[in-house]
């Protein structure tokens, strides 16, 4: 069995099918793409992987243990991160404590009633945020308020909130949409040199070809709901079926 | 002491020490150096600290907390009548009461979130209110409100043989007790009633300066802006939630209790919403999530309430006596509205001022006011400088 399974998975909004029979297999320490038109259900497919929404039918398996019925924050405990398409941070917080959340997370788990204990004591979770920041290159705006970075900077944050845990399996929701050029570089960059140091498993949602061909091992195409094609990227680029999905179909 | 603490922190909690503990000095001018006014500061000021773990931090609006406020005052008062007039057990009662009411209702109430909880809690609290008034009344005493009584067991007490009913006090010490000086013309008032309630109001703001900059109060902090990241991140935000509940809840129980040391009597009004109202002005008014504002809110309030309602047209016509007859009596006529049964007009008016030009409240105000000072200190020393060269 894969990494994450996902196997028959069907939802329905109202009268749409937003998944309709979708399967998906993830390998260990591998990046796998998710690319389809607007409105294919890319999203509304991670939904159903991080306890946002719950599937009709269908089974959906993270390294070997069903994640349907488990809430949000039990499913991040497993070991799974995800970064949203429009940026969820903590706005009111700085840039630096934004980070130590998913630190004091992982290191103390889902609830813990440290009230007395004075943050600035906790040095083991300071020193890990403050690397982290260092390895996305924001250690200068550690102490901005996180609602003043631009929308790239927010991007990059809320990947380094989801990377500090460590994560067996990371969820990215376009986190290169909205970024100047020279940003979706620097990004590609991070998340290649992260892979080569950490190899934690990717699904990445993309819309950027360019990002897609130089990150993926492999790429799910969704097109209305259904996967039309799972392959390697080399397989993906002259595909018929893709291009029809791109081209003609969706519309 | 304090060695837990950040600097400035530390600054802080002296300053409001020093400030607390002379009290009866610095509010003596004002007309507000009598002992049940300055108990009145401390009491409110701890209902307020308490109100502002949950709404200052989480930003969870509670328009049901004077409910806790209300089962201290009950439970301390059972404790006089039942066990003894030492204050030590009554304020542990009221503490643990008010704790499991918080956790039930809570329980129920942090269910939903915005204004469904608000109108939750406002439920509640007004459910306890009518149910003190009418089922409840052999605990309650119902309208009359509980009282004590010489004939009370108190079992833990020696009988009384004086024919008048004993005075709270801690471990002998009376709280009604006062030392009056005359100074300057002024009577200085030291209560021991007072000084108990501002040993207390001390420690609880020392507590609460500790959740603030604890782990937890971070976390708090962080439900206020995102829940949503906060689940995704691996939280479970119910139970951080209920805590803060919880805890703000027994600083409402703190309270009552206190209330009921420094008069022994409990009853029913104490629990309405007008009551839960009044602290959450006070939270808002001083500076909803800052340390300072809670206890600024209350003293304000309570200072405006005793002092504004208390100017009558006579006191008026005094202020005025100078002016021409026409002119005092025009003055007068206007003011008579804003003062006496009508100091809440002027607190409306104050509050919505502060509310749309100072949404940080009082403290908010005061960091503007201490900028721009420091600004022009630094300015007037760079020309100074250049001046100079
Ligand atoms: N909560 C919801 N309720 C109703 N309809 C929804 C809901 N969420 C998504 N949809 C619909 O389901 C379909 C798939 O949406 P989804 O957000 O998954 O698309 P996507 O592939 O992520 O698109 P994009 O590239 O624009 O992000 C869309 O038609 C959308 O309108
Ligand atoms: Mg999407």
């Amino acid at each position: 069995m894969s990494y994450l399974e996902v196997r028959g998975v069907n939802k329905r909004f109202g009268g749409l099918q937003a998944l309709d029979d979708v399967n998906l297999s993830v390998e260990a320490g591998t990046i796998h793409a998710i690319i389809g038109p607007n409105g294919a259900g890319k999203s509304t497919l991670l939904n159903c992987f991080v306890g946002k929404l719950i599937p009709d039918t269908g089974t959906v398996t993270f390294d070997g243990q069903s994640l349907l019925g488990l809430k949000p924050h039990e499913i991040n405990q497993t070991g799974v991160s995800r970064v949203f398409q429009t940026p969820e941070i903590f706005s009111d917080l700085s840039v630096l404590e934004n980070v130590m959340i998913p630190c004091l997370a992982k290191r103390d788990g889902a609830f813990k009633l440290n009230a007395i204990t004075a943050m600035s004591g906790q040095t083991d979770i300071r020193e890990k945020a403050e690397q982290m920041l260092l390895d996305v290159s924001m250690q200068d705006k550690m102490h901005m308020a996180a609602s003043s970075l631009s929308r790239g900077d927010k991007r990059r944050l809320e990947m380094a909130m989801c990377l500090s845990q460590d994560p067996k399996l990371l969820l990215l929701d376009e986190p290169t949409a909205g970024m100047a050029r020279a940003d979706t570089n620097n990004t590609i960059d991070l998340l290649k040199e992260i892979q080569e140091k950490r190899k934690i498993t990717k699904v990445v949602i993309e819309h950027d070809m360019h990002v897609v061909f130089s990150l993926a091992q492999k790429i799910s195409v969704l097109a209305q709901g259904h996967v039309i094609v799972e392959d390697k990227p080399e397989n993906i680029k002259g595909h018929p079926k893709v291009k029809e999905a791109y081209l003609g179909g969706a519309h | 002491m304090f060695g837990n603490l950040q600097k400035n922190d530390r600054l802080l909690m002296i300053f409001f020490i020093i400030m607390v503990l002379a009290g009866p000095i610095i509010l003596a001018p004002f007309g507000a150096g009598y002992p049940d006014l300055l108990q009145r500061f401390a009491i409110f000021g701890i209902f307020a600290i308490g109100f502002n773990i949950l709404f200052g931090l989480t930003g969870y609006l509670s328009f049901g907390h004077a409910a806790f406020l209300g089962v201290g005052s009950y439970s301390a008062v059972w404790m006089f009548k039942l066990l003894t007039m030492n204050v030590v057990p009554a304020l542990l009662l009221s503490v643990a009461v008010a704790g499991v009411f918080a956790l039930l209702i809570g329980y129920v109430s942090l269910r939903r979130s915005g204004i469904y909880f608000s109108i939750l809690t406002l439920a509640f609290a007004q459910m306890s209110y009518n149910l003190a008034y009418s089922v409840l009344t052999p605990i309650t005493n119902g309208e009359t409100g509980l009282q004590l009584n010489l004939n009370d067991p108190r079992i833990l007490d020696a009988a009384d043989t004086s024919g008048s009913i004993p005075s709270t006090n801690f471990f002998g010490l009376a709280m009604n007790s006062t030392a009056k000086f005359d100074v300057l013309g002024m009577t200085l008032q030291f209560n021991v009633g007072f000084y108990f309630c501002a040993l207390i109001l001390i420690g609880a703001f020392y507590l609460a300066l500790r959740i603030f900059r604890s782990p937890f109060g971070m976390m708090l902090r962080a439900i206020k802006t995102n829940q949503n990241r906060l689940n995704y991140t691996g939280l479970n935000t119910r139970p951080y939630t209920l805590a803060a509940f919880v805890i703000s809840g027994m600083y409402a129980g703190l309270a009552g209790g206190l209330m009921a040391i420094t008069d022994p009597l409990a009853g029913a009004e104490r629990m309405q919403w007008t009551a839960s109202g009044e602290v959450v002005l006070m939270t808002i008014l001083g500076g909803a999530g800052t340390m300072m504002g809670p206890v600024l809110g209350a003293g304000f309030i309570k200072y405006f309430e005793n002092i504004f309602s208390k100017i009558n047209d006579n006191v008026l016509h005094a202020w005025f006596s100078l002016l021409p007859d026409g002119l005092e009596n025009l003055l007068v006529g206007i003011l008579h509205f804003f003062v006496g049964k009508g100091w809440h007009l002027t607190l409306g008016i104050v509050f919505m001022l502060v509310v749309i030009f100072l949404p940080g409240g009082l403290v908010d105000g005061a960091t503007r006011i201490m900028k721009r000072i420091m600004n022009r200190g630094k300015s007037d020393s760079a020309s100074a400088k250049s001046a100079a060269e």
